[in-house]
């Protein structure tokens, strides 16, 4: 194993603050590790939403796992393009949300194409009930809409597509 | 925290001019988006309902998002070692050059969803066109906005009908909201002379393509609404030129207050 391979997998137990069932593999954050020779560490990460405040986060998370390991000289970069889609999100990744309560993205009713077409249908992450509404576009961090189950009535977050 | 934006590596490849229009350019739009996100943030904890004040909250960190990357990528075009803190907490109100739309009032609610509907349409069609800027920088800027401020138009869309269509009461302030508002959208798509040479050079779009989407995405709204339009208004502008209206000096005042009282401090 490459020295970036097992940078690779290291990072894996770094996770999402918001959402810590995600690592920043899952996520799709995590977009390049470079080890040059003089040892620096280049890592490479892009933001889900622009004003993600998480990221920050993630970065002294990145820096800290790496230096318990061996690593002491890293830096994190940001890069924007190609912007952070939800298609990125590993399968794994959205298994996982769905079993932490948090519904996960089903199609990109951001669009601009969609602008009043119809709501999507969000399955309820605790009793699987399509029967759903939607409160708010807008929940509890900026990659979440905010829903309710006609169902059982719980209140749930939806991960909301974004391409 | 040293995270930062990887260098765009083409603007080294810029003519000294290119780099100062770029530089104002980007300038502008930082400012623009930063000003309204410090309004959108003012209704932090004053929402009408929990719902609609963390959606503002929401669409505020968007623009400052939006806003971070935007006076990052203007340092480094202009150069001169500052950073995105200096141009943000540093420079006097008539430096800036938002349009003054964006620096009003937040009003009631009513007025707050009217001045966003207005902007999000604008802001949305622009960087939809910003994405295929020659420019890297601008470009993945705008690919990266683009996708939230798709979120920010449906809301304000949805809030307009929902109000002009509503309650007697809703109506009435609505369109009160847009018979004071609608003289500050015309700048919008004014444009000012770094505007107008970058829009030569391709480098940004030109606004007279941009207008007629806007247009007709606002009057199918407004129509949706019931809402009636004014007509034969005298524009306002100034704001992109450095022309204020007395309203931004207090929002600066708030703004940049830590900065100004304590030089240089970090978190």
């Amino acid at each position: 194993m490459t020295a970036e391979e097992n940078i690779w997998k290291l990072l894996e137990e770094v996770s999402d603050p918001e959402i810590p069932v995600l690592s920043i593999l899952d996520l799709g954050v995590l977009k390049k590790v470079q080890v040059q020779e003089n040892g620096k560490v280049q890592v490479t990460i892009t933001p889900t939403y622009s004003g993600c405040p998480a990221m920050n986060t993630i970065a002294a998370d990145i820096k800290l796992k790496l230096l318990a390991e061996g690593y002491p000289d890293v830096a994190v970069n940001l890069q924007l393009s190609p912007a952070w889609t939800t298609d990125w999100l590993t399968p794994e990744g959205k298994r996982k949300l769905e079993d932490y309560g948090i519904a996960p993205p089903v199609e990109p009713e951001g669009d601009i194409h969609a602008l009043f077409g119809r709501d999507t249908v969000v399955r309820c992450p605790l009793c699987t009930s399509e029967n759903t509404k939607l409160i708010s576009q807008f929940g509890s961090t900026s990659c979440k809409a905010h829903y309710q189950c006609e169902n059982c009535l719980e209140p749930f977050d939806y991960f909301k597509c974004l391409k | 925290m040293d995270l930062h934006h990887t260098p765009t590596a083409a603007v080294q490849t810029y003519s000294p001019e290119l780099r100062a229009l770029l530089f104002g350019y980007t300038l502008q739009l930082a400012d623009t988006s930063l000003i309204l996100g410090h309004r959108l943030s003012e209704w932090c904890g004053h929402g009408p309902i929990l719902e609609q004040d963390l959606a503002m909250a929401n669409i505020a960190l968007d623009l400052i998002g939006e806003t971070r990357s935007l006076y990052q990528y203007a340092a480094e075009l202009e150069g001169k070692g500052h950073s995105e803190d200096d141009l943000a907490y540093l420079r006097e109100a008539v430096d800036y050059k938002n349009p003054l739309l964006v620096e009003l009032p937040n009003g009631d609610f009513g007025d707050t969803v009217m001045r966003q509907f207005l902007f999000d349409g604008f802001h949305l069609f622009l960087l939809k066109e910003l994405q295929n800027s020659p420019d890297p920088g601008l470009a993945a800027i705008a690919a990266k906005s683009f996708k939230e401020a798709s979120y920010h138009l449906k809301w304000s869309s949805e809030w307009i009908i929902r109000l002009g269509d509503g309650t007697e009461e809703s109506k009435r302030r609505i369109q009160k909201a847009l018979a004071n508002l609608w003289r500050y959208s015309g700048e919008l798509y004014t444009m000012t002379q770094t505007e107008q040479q970058l829009a030569q050079s391709e480098f940004i779009p030109d606004y007279a393509t941009l207008q007629p989407q806007w247009d007709a995405h606002v009057a199918r709204v407004f129509a949706e609404a019931t809402l009636e339009v004014p007509q034969n208004v005298f524009m306002q502008q100034g704001g992109k030129t450095g022309r204020h209206t007395e309203h931004l000096g207090y929002l600066l005042t708030e703004l940049q207050y830590l900065q100004r009282a304590y030089p240089g401090l970090e978190w």
